[in-house]
């Protein structure tokens, strides 16, 4: 399964060359044109089978459909090495600290595997057990035991991310863990929408930097300039039992999650309805994203040049930015086919104000 | 025996502590290479007899090597809305268990993860504060129905973590502590069979270290030996931790000196150390170890103990790091020392006549 390979390989903010290759293997016979930009973002152009219409500028076009899936996971990256040999970091991206306690990592393009170690229960007084520990505090073990012998195996800068293997979980849900499913997910879904022919042109852009600033989906949108942008997502899915139960975001096994209302976008209203009529049309569980939380590369791909229509769909992905994302494959094929009907009506849709 | 191998077994085996029968199939698999005679005892010990060869005039005497199998783990307490609620069984520092895969051992092994709410969802007051254990939850990836035909309120978990190797002969995993004993243990049986030694060798993989010493005080009477020797872990030295409390790591076996154990068999270890250049550390343990030593020393009228620790970073924790050639030097040292136990050194310890 391609989201297994997508899972496991190491593409932290800034060096997703890993993660790239491995999706540029996966479309290269799928696309017409693919090309990777400044940024590293790869742009993938499959040209519409449908007539060209006439616009008011009486230019002969097509319309550019824009999805986007960012490449990019959260990780570590290393800062100073100790005389002692241990590694200190700091994170890339949104990590909560508690999260890295006795972990495995990989760092830089060897993989060098080394453990982030905790002072053992024995060794704390009682109050130190309530305390979270700064990430600053944190070290990294690779078994070196001086600077000069870690410095032959790590450098300044290199990346680090968990080693977490993809693993079935099973039932009903179909359910999967493994890391960074943020935005494996999305790439996932956005893989196989390009074995489908569309009329319109679609330009599947694989995007770098989400994680620390949606860089790269603003340069892309830019040199694009599509009429209408989807963003193919790994969303927040916060369904275990809380004693305030507010809003679970999304839940599992609850169908693509569709976002009207994020901290980065409004989504485009009629986008919206299209994914929704076509979900009720055609019998595929949807839900709605709960609004104000998160935001994603549609966050700068509406606002590109003189504006964008956007929309973004997710597959809920429980415990994301850790080790152990758990996502239900069934909402990740619901989300591909939602994507594929919607996609085939998006003519229907009146871009007109 | 290749250690690192049959330690990489042993570390991704499940054992929590009252549960350890796959753990003690691997060891029972390993010890029985070596060993004359091999049973387990009614609270499921492991215990190997590797038979001496005493002199037809001299007293058989005997010694006790012991190395818990068991590991601290969780304890499924409450189904709810397809996950579950858990408690701990052994010591677990809460901080380490978000983010953690484990082996619900149901009507059939589930794995699952231990789930972390995303840094999103929370506000600043809830990102501040370690997770208490009434909002972790095990996760299977099922829904309600589906775990409560698999799943039942006391089922074990065991946490999940594959071996690795480190730099400089370290390794890295979970349940070293103390399944490394038990590895130096079937090395030094495995020394022993090119050695002759006059007392009897009981080589004890024990149960239910981690809830109370438990296993080694059943198992040390039941034996009776003459002396007995705990091997376990010790705190190695690590980022953040006084060198006051640590042993080093790759420093040789820590040898343990205090109450807890007889000071002619310290003396007796490090003078062994010694004269084969096996490089060794003294430990210096003021009262209660926390080891099966604690437990083997009041068995019955009172047994001569000794302790040795390997160096372990990370206690109790899934990423526990040792270096594998410590591990080598105990197994040495251990059957070094067996080799040179004689009826003299029963007396200076004044040993009452055994049974002939």
């Amino acid at each position: 399964m391609l989201l297994r390979e997508l899972s496991e390989a190491s593409g932290v903010s800034g060096h997703e060359d890993a993660v790239r290759q491995l999706i540029l293997d996966a479309i290269k016979d799928l696309v017409d044109e693919h090309r990777v930009d400044t940024l590293g973002n790869l742009i993938a152009l499959k040209k519409g089978s449908g007539q060209a219409r006439r616009k008011a500028s009486s230019r002969s076009t097509r319309r550019k459909v824009m999805l986007a899936a960012h490449m990019d996971e959260i990780g570590l990256m290393i800062v100073h090495l100790e005389k002692e040999g241990w590694l200190r970091f700091r994170p890339v991206g949104g990590i909560d600290p508690r999260v890295l306690l006795a972990k495995k990592v990989l760092i830089g393009d060897d993989n060098v595997p080394g453990v982030i170690g905790v002072k053992p229960i024995h060794l704390l007084e009682p109050k130190a057990r309530e305390q979270v520990i700064p990430i600053k505090e944190m070290s990294i073990d690779i078994g070196a035991s001086s600077k000069e012998e870690a410095e032959r195996l790590v450098g300044l800068g290199n990346y680090a991310v968990f080693e977490a293997t993809f693993g079935e979980l099973g039932g009903g849900l179909r359910t999967v863990k493994g890391k960074a499913f943020d935005d494996r997910a999305g790439c996932a879904v956005l893989i196989e929408l390009l074995r489908e022919s569309y009329a319109f042109d679609l330009y599947a852009v694989f995007t770098v930097q989400e994680e620390v600033g949606l860089r790269g989906a603003r340069v892309a949108a830019h040199a694009i300039a599509p009429d209408i942008a989807f963003v193919l997502e790994g969303t927040v899915c916060d369904d275990i039992p809380k004693k305030r139960d507010v809003s679970p975001t999304t839940t599992l096994g609850g169908g693509p999650a569709i976002t009207f209302m994020d901290r980065s976008v409004i989504a485009d209203r009629r986008l919206v309805e299209v994914l929704v009529n076509t979900a009720e049309k055609n019998d595929i569980p949807y839900q709605f994203k709960q609004p104000g939380l998160g935001g994603t590369d549609a966050g700068v791909i509406h606002l590109s040049r003189e504006g964008v229509p956007s929309a973004v769909v997710s597959v809920p992905s429980r415990n994301i930015h850790s080790p152990v994302c758990v996502l239900s494959l069934n909402d990740l094929e619901n989300t591909v086919h939602l994507m594929q009907k919607t996609l085939a009506r998006i003519h229907e849709v009146d871009l007109s104000r | 025996m290749q250690l690192k191998e049959f330690l990489k077994q042993l570390s991704e085996a499940k054992g929590v502590s009252g549960y350890e029968v796959d753990v003690r199939e691997l060891a029972r698999d390993e010890f029985a290479k070596y060993a004359d005679d091999i049973r387990v005892d009614t609270m499921g010990n492991l215990i190997a007899l590797k038979r001496g060869e005493a002199a037809p005039d001299s007293p058989r005497r005997s010694i006790m090597l012991a190395g818990h199998m068991d590991e601290i783990g969780l304890v499924v307490t409450k189904l709810e809305k397809g996950f579950l609620r858990f408690s701990t069984v052994g010591g677990f520092d809460l901080r380490v268990l978000p983010g953690q895969e484990v082996t619900v051992l149901g009507q059939q092994d589930l794995p699952g993860i231990i789930g972390m709410r995303p840094p999103h969802v929370l506000t600043q007051e809830e990102r501040e504060k370690v997770v208490p254990l009434d909002n972790l939850f095990i996760d299977v990836g099922m829904s309600g129905e589906e775990l409560a035909k698999l799943v039942r309120v006391g089922d074990v978990v065991s946490l999940r973590r594959t071996f690795t190797e480190l730099a400089n002969g370290l390794v890295a995993g979970k349940a070293f502590d103390d399944r490394a004993a038990v590895a130096c243990i079937a090395s030094c049986l495995q020394h022993l069979t090119t050695m002759r030694h006059t007392w009897d060798v009981h080589a004890v993989a024990t149960v239910q270290e981690e809830v109370g010493l438990k296993g080694a005080l059943t198992s040390a009477f039941g034996i009776a030996p003459d002396i007995g020797i705990a091997i376990d872990v010790g705190h190695g030295n690590m980022m953040g931790v006084s060198e006051v409390d640590t042993v080093s790591v790759g420093g040789g076996p820590a040898i343990g000196f205090g109450p807890n154990i007889h000071p002619q068999i310290y003396s007796r270890l490090s003078d062994t150390a010694k004269s084969y250049e096996i490089s060794y550390q003294t430990d210096p343990i003021p009262g209660r170890s926390g080891t099966d030593a604690w437990a083997i020393q009041v068995t019955r009228e009172g047994i001569p103990t000794g302790l040795i620790s390997i160096p372990l970073r990370y206690m109790h924790t899934t990423v526990e790091t040792l270096s594998l050639k410590d591990l080598e030097r105990i197994g040495r040292l251990l059957a070094l020392f067996i080799a040179g136990l004689d009826e003299a050194f029963a007396q200076e310890l004044g040993l009452g006549q055994a049974q002939a």
